[in-house]
């Protein structure tokens, strides 16, 4: 009986850890849509921005990858 | 503990797990692993760099004026690492370039090779990924100090802020720089680990279906696409944060 409570604790809180990568998801998706609508306003500049637009993409995502990392860490090995 | 309760669903006759395929175990024999034994990650950290020997050495043996294909996507791939390096550190930072391009077709061949089935995938393992954040993490800072002595402690101390803010600049700015190499790593590792049990998971609805598993292949063939191109998204973002974190080491200055 304990043993399913604690069970059902984890996967509870895996579930609620893995919202977290919704903002993950919203963040990487203002990041690329700002791009965009810059890149279509100046063409020219777009191109050498893109190295830019991969490492802001790559700091909104390091947050949503914690928290599927503390998911991943209440399935499998708490 | 909760994975035996959750795999036991499965009735048909593939019991696929989806977090199975990254276990790590002995090539030859079963027995405990020890840090020189063979694994099944040696074996696909070999092919890696196999593959990456074959296109860069045998694969431009011909050094051609007008290159054959194989020599064209190798130099492709350096020209791309080359002039990655030189837009974001300028010249000085092209020193450094044999280890970020040994580490970025490392990556890339390691999460390609992970897209074969029945292979495994190297770069999900946070310990593999781990250890070359690790090398970045520590040879940055080792070099941040030797180039600029004791001046580096500038990439904390934000001098445009206000007098008043700067202590506080200065924490943000010494936690940031410790939590780098956590997401650095976890990154590559998360996102690998994750699209291969999702592809993993489809599959099991697959097993389980039926005839209805027309819907799940179908998705994995999807999967598999965003796949192919997270492997190479993933090994490009892996380089590029490498080559900003050594810019902060040759140009320390905000």
């Amino acid at each position: 009986m304990e043993g399913d409570i604690a069970v059902m604790g984890q996967m509870i809180g895996a579930g609620l850890a893995s919202i977290g990568m919704g903002g993950a998801g919203i963040g990487v998706g203002l990041v690329a849509g700002n791009f965009l609508s810059g890149a279509l306003r100046n063409p020219a500049a777009a191109g050498e921005q893109t190295a830019t637009l991969f490492i802001g993409i790559a700091f909104a995502e390091a947050l949503g990858i914690f928290s599927f990392l503390v998911a991943l860490l209440l399935m499998f090995a708490v | 503990m909760s994975v035996e309760s959750t795999t036991e669903e499965a009735t048909s006759g593939f019991n696929i797990h989806p977090m199975d395929q990254f276990e790590v175990h002995p090539l030859f024999g079963d027995g405990a692993i020890h840090w020189y034994t063979p694994t099944n990650v040696t074996l696909w950290m070999g092919l890696a760099v196999l593959a990456a020997f074959l296109l860069l050495v045998v694969g431009s043996r011909g050094r051609a004026m007008v290159p054959s294909r194989s020599q064209s996507v190798a130099e492709m791939t350096y020209g791309f690492v080359r002039k990655m390096i030189e837009d974001i550190t300028g010249k000085e930072g092209l020193k450094y370039f044999p280890h970020i391009m040994t580490a970025f077709l490392f990556i890339l061949f390691a999460n390609l090779l992970a897209l074969l089935p029945y292979s495994f995938s190297v770069t999900s393992q946070i310990a593999v990924t781990g250890i070359l954040a690790a090398t970045v993490f520590i040879s940055v800072t080792v070099l941040g100090f030797v180039i600029n002595g004791p001046s580096f402690i500038k990439l904390f101390w934000v001098s445009s802020a206000p007098m008043a803010l700067r202590p506080v600049l200065f924490l943000i700015e010494l936690i940031s720089y410790f939590v780098r190499p956590v997401s650095h790593s976890i990154r590559l590792g998360g996102n690998l680990m994750a699209g291969h049990a999702v592809v993993k998971v489809f599959a099991g609805f697959a097993g389980a279906l039926g005839i209805g598993a027309v819907i799940p292949i179908t998705a994995i063939v999807a999967v598999y696409g965003l796949e192919l191109l997270v492997a190479f998204i993933q090994a490009y973002v892996f380089t590029i944060l490498t080559v900003v974190y050594l810019k902060d080491a040759l140009h320390p200055a905000h």
